[in-house]
């Protein structure tokens, strides 16, 4: 009886090892696939003859020659200095949100809560028409920098609103005893806070990064020249020109414009979940 | 006392200032603005009402679009559910050391920006070097046309949708049958319960609210999803799969036609607004049942 039924376990615990596997692959076939165009000569991936899903001559020619590109260095560039300019504002302005909220009730602090969390589901496709408008207005059509204005309204609401949560399970005796000592709320939040909920601050952080990184509608609308283009849409626009793919170039450059979130990922992958499941599960 | 309180809900109301500006001028007045642009006339030079809204449901297109925003949002989040709900119950059946590295490679599809990775499936789904119809032909089945007709362009859309997507809704299942207490296991057992029976009256009940919230999120953000269409097919073929967004995207930005493009895109308001009540609803939910 237990052997048969050891047995059994064993074999339950085989099959969800095989099904896994076969998810696995399943999974990563697009960016393996990816990876294999990446490493081939435009000779090479337009034989009709070859297979495709081998690489014949290995080169790393679409990497080095797009490194070296002016326009996808920009395009870098652009990203770059887009990206950590939201998350440092978007940051700023939840932690110090989420901080009020969790801890110093207030005339309309629950409302406020709550408007936070349904201004989480407003849709980036929603509002861009909008916005086209009110950035034409402001002169910054087709400037890098009016992505800063938008950006926040897509990361700060879910970053402030697991903030809430973490901020919510630090021990109510500690900001007590600090406030007793005669703190400051802004000391409290600095020194008592901000290093307790330090975990949910990683997770939030991450949260801005792979959102401002990947967007996609926004700058894909305001921006038209390659100086100004950041790499989701630099990409696309700059090797494919006449019709001309450059497919080997094109999968080199998604890869290397994917390498950000994914490398944060690989080493911050515990705090990325708490991140995720956080806005459900908390708060 | 009263001075102390009064300082501190003005320095708290301070602190808020920032978030307040934000989703005031850059949430709620771009949203009531969209309202007003959508009842403009094309050179927004005067009022002309519901006009723009009369106008689209008047259009074949437009028909057209409804049913493939809801068909692709209904498909792909029913096969996102089911195979993360799948994909959690594998995990939680295999020793917890082991979970990292498979959870980590599943997550693979939800970490990759979806811009990018979505170009390497428009690759794959290449007419002519399509390493899906290369591995079709060893199988002796012909080509399959994967973007140019509506059928399988929908499918494809789908398709990318559901890689993308199902990762998430594991890991937040996974999250929820982690926080069922595995006495309910036991004694379900012990009663004589199957596998199905704990599934039915043990893990669906302890896991429904989780379930739902993540299920009408989903709902949200794929009825609203523009990256997947807009680069697979924009629309194409011949206006066949366009979805609110890139619809709205082509006709408000490219054609320049920003007050119908408005209206095209509010009509994605009363869909959202159900299901964040819904989403809403289960959250204070959730809240109650913890503080109890």
């Amino acid at each position: 009886m237990t052997a048969s039924l050891s047995r059994q376990r064993r074999w339950a615990l085989w099959g969800a090892y095989a099904a896994l596997g076969v998810f696995v692959v399943m999974f990563l076939v697009p960016p393996v696939y990816m990876l294999i165009t990446s490493l081939k000569t435009s000779a090479e991936i337009s034989g009709q003859n070859t297979n495709p899903w081998l690489i014949a001559h290995p080169t790393l020619a679409n990497y080095t020659e797009l490194l070296r590109d002016a326009d996808f260095q920009v395009f870098f560039w652009n990203s770059t200095k887009v990206t950590v300019s939201v998350v440092a504002l978007s940051m700023a302005i939840s932690v110090l949100a989420a901080f009020a909220l969790a801890r110093m009730r207030f005339w309309g602090s629950g409302a406020l809560a709550t408007g936070v969390f349904l201004t989480y589901l407003i849709p980036d496709s929603l509002l861009f028409i909008p916005f086209f408008k009110i950035i034409g207005k402001l002169g910054l059509i087709n400037n890098a920098w009016a992505m800063v204005l938008v950006y926040p309204t897509l990361a700060v609401p879910f970053c402030t609103w697991i903030m809430i949560g973490y901020f919510a399970s630090v021990p109510k005796e500690l900001d007590e005893a600090a406030l007793i000592d005669g703190a400051s709320w802004l000391q409290i939040l600095f020194k008592v806070f901000i290093p307790v909920a330090m975990p949910g601050i990683i997770a939030a952080t991450i949260f801005a990064f792979t959102v401002s990184w990947g967007q996609f509608i926004y700058p894909l609308a305001y921006l038209y020249s390659s100086d100004q283009m950041v790499l989701t849409v630099g990409i696309i626009s700059d090797l494919i020109r006449a019709d001309v793919f450059q497919w080997g170039k094109i999968m080199a450059g998604s890869l290397m414009a994917a390498a950000p979130p994914v490398v944060i990922y690989a080493f911050l992958m515990d705090y990325y979940i708490s991140g995720l499941t956080a806005g459900a599960t908390k708060g | 006392m009263r001075r102390v309180l009064r300082r501190r809900s003005t320095i708290a109301f301070f602190m808020c200032l920032p978030l307040i500006l934000l989703i005031g001028g850059l949430v709620v007045y771009p949203a009531i603005y969209a309202i007003y642009l959508a009842m403009l006339n094309k050179k927004m030079t005067h009022f002309v009402g519901l006009g723009n809204f009369a106008f689209l449901l008047k259009r074949a297109t437009f028909h057209l679009v409804i049913f493939q925003s809801c068909l692709f949002a209904v498909t792909s989040v029913t096969a996102k559910a089911v195979i993360g709900f799948l994909l959690a119950h594998l995990m939680h059946a295999i020793p917890g050391r082991h979970q990292r590295v498979w959870r980590g490679l599943l997550l693979i599809p939800w970490v990759v920006p979806l811009a990018l990775s979505t170009l390497g499936w428009w690759w794959m789904f290449d007419p002519s070097y399509s390493a899906f119809n290369w591995l079709l032909a060893k199988f002796g089945i012909g080509a399959v046309p994967w973007l140019g007709s509506t059928g399988w362009a929908r499918f494809c859309m789908i398709l990318v949708n559901t890689w993308y997507g199902a990762p998430f809704f594991m890991i937040m299942y996974l999250a929820a049958l982690k926080s069922v207490p595995e006495q309910l296991f036991e004694a379900a057992s012990i009663d004589g319960a199957g596998a199905l029976a704990k599934l039915r009256y043990v893990t669906l009940p302890m896991m429904r609210n989780i379930i739902s919230i993540t299920v009408l999120f989903s709902l949200i953000v794929t009825f609203a999803d523009f990256t997947i269409v807009r680069i697979l097919t924009d629309g194409g073929p011949r206006d066949t799969t366009h979805i609110f967004a890139t619809y709205a995207f082509e006709i408000g930005i490219q054609s320049g036609d920003v007050p119908l493009g408005a209206a095209a895109s509010l009509f994605m308001l009363p869909i959202l607004a159900v299901a964040s009540f819904f989403i809403l609803r289960g959250v204070a939910r959730r809240d109650r049942e913890m503080a109890a």
